[in-house]
């Protein structure tokens, strides 16, 4: 599966369009996470535990966005867009979606 | 004197922490920035922009995402200098500096990316911010930053 975040796959012709695919995946990171990152707090810093957390989901997220692609028929997607949103404390939503297309 | 902090153990962890915040927080805001800077410089050479762009046929060998991402958080002091600067309004520079460091590691980590895939530039570059965390819904709090940096890498043929 190709991805790209333009229009197009460079150096490809798009023969096909299937249209919109998305994944989504909703992640918290357990409590002993969540204390070290509370600490990180007082002094600042980046959150390693986090960066991971959603880096695993991302991917997840775009692994179900391809999944969905593949199961339509299309070999690449194209102008993937990245979202997210906390939906409860300590808890966030991954969204990754984007167009389905076959490439030559 | 001493028994007026003895008397009011909040107020002495309140200043504690203000201390340790400023100290670590400056220090290792001091630190990232001088890594980011060294790292900007080596991956210079790598195109970024945030332009589709377009190619002659035969020129592009193969095109994939590629993303960067990171959670900074702010510390205790400036977290408080912030809130000060809400009642009297003009520039947080607590933040600005918060998102800036965010936004730049991010995009150094997609570069670092691209590269290691052999890449020679990053198209369409896209830069996400969302709060996160468990200050994340709370008012007027800010608890850590998270920066996604996006962009397709392409591999030109020799």
């Amino acid at each position: 599966m190709i991805l790209t975040n333009v229009g197009s796959v460079p150096g490809k012709k798009i023969v096909e369009h299937f249209g919109i695919v998305q994944g989504s995946t909703v992640r918290a990171k357990h409590i002993g996470r969540d204390f070290m990152a509370g600490l990180k707090n007082l002094v600042g810093g980046e959150l390693k535990g986090y960066t991971e957390l959603l880096q695993e989901s991302r991917n997840e997220a775009m692994q179900r966005m391809s999944d969905q692609a593949r199961q339509m028929g299309a070999n690449a997607v194209v102008n993937i867009r990245f979202a997210t949103s906390s939906v409860a404390q300590g808890a966030a939503e991954l969204f990754a979606y984007g167009t389905a297309v076959r490439v030559e | 004197m001493v028994e007026f902090f003895l008397q009011s153990p909040d107020l002495v962890i309140f200043l504690v922490l203000l201390a340790l915040g400023y100290a670590a927080g400056s220090l290792a805001e001091k630190r990232h920035y001088k890594s980011i800077e060294k790292r900007e410089r080596e991956l210079v050479r790598l195109a970024v922009v945030t332009a589709e762009g377009s190619f002659p046929p035969g020129r592009v060998r193969q095109a994939f995402l590629v993303s960067g991402s990171t959670v900074v958080s702010i510390d205790y002091f400036k977290r408080l200098l912030a809130i000060l600067r809400n009642i009297f309004g003009g520039r947080v520079k607590a933040y600005e500096s918060l998102v800036d460091r965010a936004r730049r590691e991010a995009i150094l980590r997609m570069k670092a990316e691209a590269q290691q895939r052999g890449a020679g530039m990053i198209l369409n570059l896209r830069l996400e911010t969302a709060t996160i965390g468990r200050n994340a819904n709370r008012k007027n709090q800010v608890g850590s930053v998270e920066a996604i940096a996006y962009g397709t890498a392409i591999v030109f043929n020799k």
